[in-house]
Parts: structure tokens; sequence; C-alpha cells
């Protein structure tokens, strides 16, 4: 088995013009690895949403993607505050997104929700005041 | 698959390698290769940027001429709507469409009358419900072929509909069957266009199994032989002969499309670059709520088009005028008329590395490696548009890393570095002889 393909992106915490950028580079990458455009799509669109939570709640972080055939991995991860109730935060609608950030039309509780539909496999690890690490998982063939 | 025939090419007597349209090609579709451009053309989509950019006019579209009418023995010019803003001193329709005819031919078939057709069948399935959203307008060849090469995800998001253009030209035909008793082979019809793509379009048969235009005549090509009759056409010579409403003339400017869709959340896009960006983010999710989209290749919609003869601006200003005198009235096409792709758009991933994921995977970091080591200034010098895509020209065997003249320098330097080095342990060496030999 050759071995996986890895980027690592750094995410800008105070531009919200920028959130966007590596899920855009992301799927340029995948689409000139010659992926299925439906897994780029369903990649893009959660990378996006986690862009957007990392901006809006942790001032950025990190986020490391791993390319194999048969299986995308991308992990973000943030210092951010964490998230209190994580069975909240799955909800549809749900945000503690303040005024100022749904002004500009984010915020509208989706983040999460969007990310585990266009995944296949979310696994969320989150403590206060530490920070959250949100591992998707996308299988690319079949 | 079949072989790309391309409406825009390259006089290469004209071409002076400069990085102009290397620089601003959509697609990066070119190339700088022994000093003179060359188009890939896998990648061109014919949106006719390079046209536009090129200061030494080499970038053409290869299209018909009007020696072509004497094929048929009935010829009808098809007149796309922008054409209408083509003349500075006249507004009148009649009076362009009627100085059109001294050109040679024996009818004239407004576009703009299909247009309004397509206007009423979007309506229509927007009303339906059954559209994907955002539903993408089917209008602009260039931005049919981006989707084709970039946006696989949003070919279901295209209304599958005929241009204005198609339609148009299948009423045309079966009007003048009817009038004059002729064969449908024996009438000949002519799109005068604004538009480059539309001369690929049309030879290429996209999205319709054989195209219902027997030619395409640049605007700029006829305003030329036109000029002086438009501005001296007597009174009894003017025939009526416009009937589209405005619904069908407001095609030519950007946002005329949209608007008379009357759907509640449109957006209409202009010049390429911009309808990149744009469907970067409908492929995001971001713009799931939007019920239309109008996305034009060319700034300012069609009357910005690479064949057109005045400037974008006064030609909008005109058609805007236009609209202000003329009706909404509406003539029905032929029933019979299927106003639906004869077949879809099919994706061609031309940006793949490698068929195998696995070695397209080992050519990515390959690129990746190469890229680390160049200066990142993207001048375009070694012939592709940036540094990456050198990088990937590459490890797709198109090019070789001392294209890159900072590179070539680092080279020629290391070199002469050494030949310093070498010729100076001769000297030392023969002095050492000489110290040997006393």
């Amino acid at each position: 088995m050759a071995e996986g393909m890895k980027l690592h992106f750094e995410v800008n915490g105070d531009d919200f013009t920028r959130a966007g950028e590596t899920s855009s580079k992301v799927k340029k990458t995948l689409s000139q690895l010659g992926f299925n455009p439906e897994v780029i799509r369903k990649v893009a669109i959660a990378m996006y949403e986690g862009e957007i939570n990392m901006v809006i709640h942790a001032e950025g972080g990190d986020i490391d993607v791993e390319i194999l055939p048969e299986r995308i991995t991308v992990v973000m991860k943030d210092v951010g505050p964490g998230i209190p109730d994580l069975d909240m935060a799955m909800q549809e609608g749900f945000s503690t997104a303040d005024h100022s950030v749904r002004e500009l039309g984010f915020g509208a509780g989706m983040g999460l929700p969007n990310m585990k539909k266009y995944s296949d496999s979310m696994d969320i690890d989150t403590k206060i005041g530490v920070g959250t690490t949100v591992t998707l998982g996308f299988v690319a063939q079949g | 698959m079949e072989t790309y025939w391309h409406s825009v090419t390259l006089d290469k007597n004209l071409c002076k390698g400069c990085t102009n349209c290397l620089k601003h090609c959509p697609t990066q579709a070119i190339r700088v290769q022994k000093g003179k451009a060359k188009i890939l053309k896998e990648r061109c989509i014919d949106c006719g940027e390079c046209i536009r950019v090129c200061p030494y006019h080499a970038k053409k579209a290869v299209a018909d001429s009007l020696d072509m009418l004497k094929e048929f023995k009935y010829s009808i010019a098809l007149v796309a709507p922008a054409f209408y803003g083509q003349f500075s001193k006249t507004e009148n329709i009649d009076v362009i469409l009627s100085a059109l005819l001294d050109l040679g031919f024996d009818d004239v078939f407004e576009v703009a009358r299909g247009a309004q057709a397509v206007t009423a069948k979007t309506k229509e399935l927007l009303a339906s419900g059954e559209l994907l959203k955002p539903a993408i307008s089917s209008a602009c060849p260039a931005v049919l072929r981006l989707i084709a090469i970039k946006f696989p995800n949003l070919i279901a998001n295209i209304i599958p509909l005929k241009s204005p253009m198609e339609v148009s030209a299948e009423q045309a035909r079966r009007e003048a069957v009817c009038k004059m008793g002729l064969k449908p082979e024996e009438i000949g019809v002519f799109f005068i266009s604004p538009c480059a793509a539309k001369a690929t379009f049309v030879k290429g048969n996209y999205t319709v199994k054989k195209s219902e235009v027997d030619g395409v005549i640049p605007i700029k090509d006829i305003c030329i032989k036109m000029s002086r009759s438009v501005n001296k056409i007597a009174d009894e010579n003017i025939r009526e002969l416009r009937n589209a409403g405005k619904s069908g003339v407001i095609w030519a400017t950007s946002g005329g499309e949209a608007e008379t869709t009357n759907a509640e959340k449109v957006i209409a896009v202009d010049e390429i670059h911009n309808v990149i960006k744009l469907f970067e983010d409908i492929e995001d999710g971001k713009l799931d709520d939007i019920d239309y989209v109008e996305a034009l290749a060319c700034p300012g919609g069609c009357v910005g088009g690479p064949l057109t003869a005045e400037n974008s601006f006064s030609a909008r200003s005109k058609i805007q005028r236009i609209c202000k005198y003329i009706d909404d009235d509406m003539l029905d096409l032929d029933e019979k008329i299927n106003m639906f792709w004869d077949e879809s758009i099919v994706y061609r991933p031309i940006m793949n590395l490698d068929p195998d994921i696995n070695v397209a995977m080992q050519k990515m970091m390959e690129i990746e490696r190469l890229f680390e080591g160049f200066p990142k200034l993207d001048c375009g010098s070694c012939g592709s548009p940036s540094c990456r895509a050198l990088a990937e020209d590459i490890v797709r065997g198109y090019a070789k890393e001392t294209d890159c003249i900072f590179k070539l320098r680092e080279k020629v330097s290391a070199l002469a570095h050494d030949m310093i080095e070498l010729e100076n342990l001769n000297m030392h060496l023969a002095k050492s002889d000489e110290t040997e030999e006393k």
C-alpha cells in the first residue's frame, strides 16, 4: 500500500473572508488526484463548515488532512473555549454565535450538523477551556 | 471522446510571446513555448479572455464569413440582441435589421424571440419546484464548458434548456420552409455573434444532436460592412421587421436574463473569473437558498463579447434605452420545437494528474517539492502561468526546472562557481609542479 499524502494548514482566526481558503485548496488537490467529484464535494462542504467554526468560536487553529486512495481524514484542532453541551451543539439551528457574527450571515446553527451530514464518520474531542478537535472521515471508494 | 475544435486560435506571426494571455486565462490553458503562445485545447473554454487582453491582436476567433451565404438558396440572419447596441447613431431596431438585409440576407430573425421563449420555459420549470437549487442558466456556452471541466458537481444544477440561439434557428428555418416552400437544407441560418464560444458550440454540436445554425459571423465583421448603410438608409427602405419584446432584448446585458425570470432570489454574475468564484461558493453549499443563477463569461454580459464592435458600456446604455421604447409582446415558438437539450454535458476531468490515484499522489508530492524550490513570484517568464503551474507542467513532462529563470540563474552561478574552483585548483597544481621542478 502506498504512503498517504499529508497536508497541513493553519487557519487564521481573525479573518472571515479567508475562511474557506483551506477547503478550496483541498478541493483543488483532490480533484487533481482524480477523486470522485461527489466525495470532493462532501469534503469541501464539511471542511468549510469546520473552518468557519474555528474562526467564529476558537480564533483559528490547525487542520491536518491525510489522503489515502480509499479514505480521506480531516483533523481540525483548535485551542478555543471547548463545547459545553455537545448534544445541544449537534442540533440543527442551535448556535452560540453572537449577534455580530450572525449579521455576517454565519452562526445559523448548521455547522456541526452539516459536518456530520456530509462526512462518513465524525469524532469530537472537546474540553472546556482547552479546546476542540474534530476528526472527519470520508470513504473515497465504492 | 470527440476531438476538441476551438474557435479561439493564435496567429503565430503576431504573437510576441508576452505573458498577457498566459496570466489572464481562467483555466490556465495557455503556455508560452519557444517564444510563442500555445493553447492547450482540452483546457480552453473559448471564453475569449485572451482575445480581449492580447495587445498584439494575435488571438483570434475563427468564424464564418458572408461568402458562405452563396452556398444556400435562402439565407437568414439570426441576430443576437447584443447587435442592437453596436450602432452609435441609431436605436431603431427596424433600421438595423433593414440595413442587415442589404448585406445579402433574405430574411432576419431576432434571437430575442428565442430568449423570450427560453424565459417562459424557465419560469415554468422554476414554478414546478423540481429544479435543484440554485438552478444555473444554460445560456452562456463558455460557462457550460467551464462547468464541464471544473465543476462536475454543478452539472445537475444547470437548467437543461437549449440556448435562445438554437431554438431561434429552428423556428427561423421552420418559418422559412412554410413561407418559401423550400427544403430545410436549402436554407442557411447564420448567427450574428458577439461570442467566440458560440462558434465552438455550433461546430461541436454541444447539447444538441446537430446544431440548427449553419454559420457564425462575428458582429464586428458585420458592423464594418454596415456602418455606412445603417446611417444612410432611406425611409422607404426601412421595413417593419422587429417583433421581439424587451424581455428578450434585455438578455444582451448582464442581469437582464435573471430579471425576466421574476424569481425571488436571483444572482447575476458576469466576467469569467467572477463566475469561477461564485461557482466555488455554490459547490461549498453556501448558496443553496438561491433560486436562479445567471452566469455570463463576458464582462457586462453578451454586449461585452470578444466579437463585438462597440465598447460594452455604450452598448449596455443603448440596450437599456431601446428597452424603454419597445413593448413586451411575445410571439410563441412552434409547439413542435423541443426546448430541452438532446444530450447532457459530460464531466471532463482534464486536471487529473494520473488515472491511478497512487501515481497521482506521488506526482502531487513531487509538485509540492518542486513548488517549494521556486521563487513564487508567478512572473510567467518560464512560459507557465504560475510557479505552481510550472511545477505541475514539469511533473506532467511538459517543462523542465531550468525553464524558471531564477533556477537557471542559480544553476549558472553554481556552474561558474565550480569552474572558478576548478581553475583555482589547476593554478594551484601548476604552481606546485613548478616548485617541485625547481
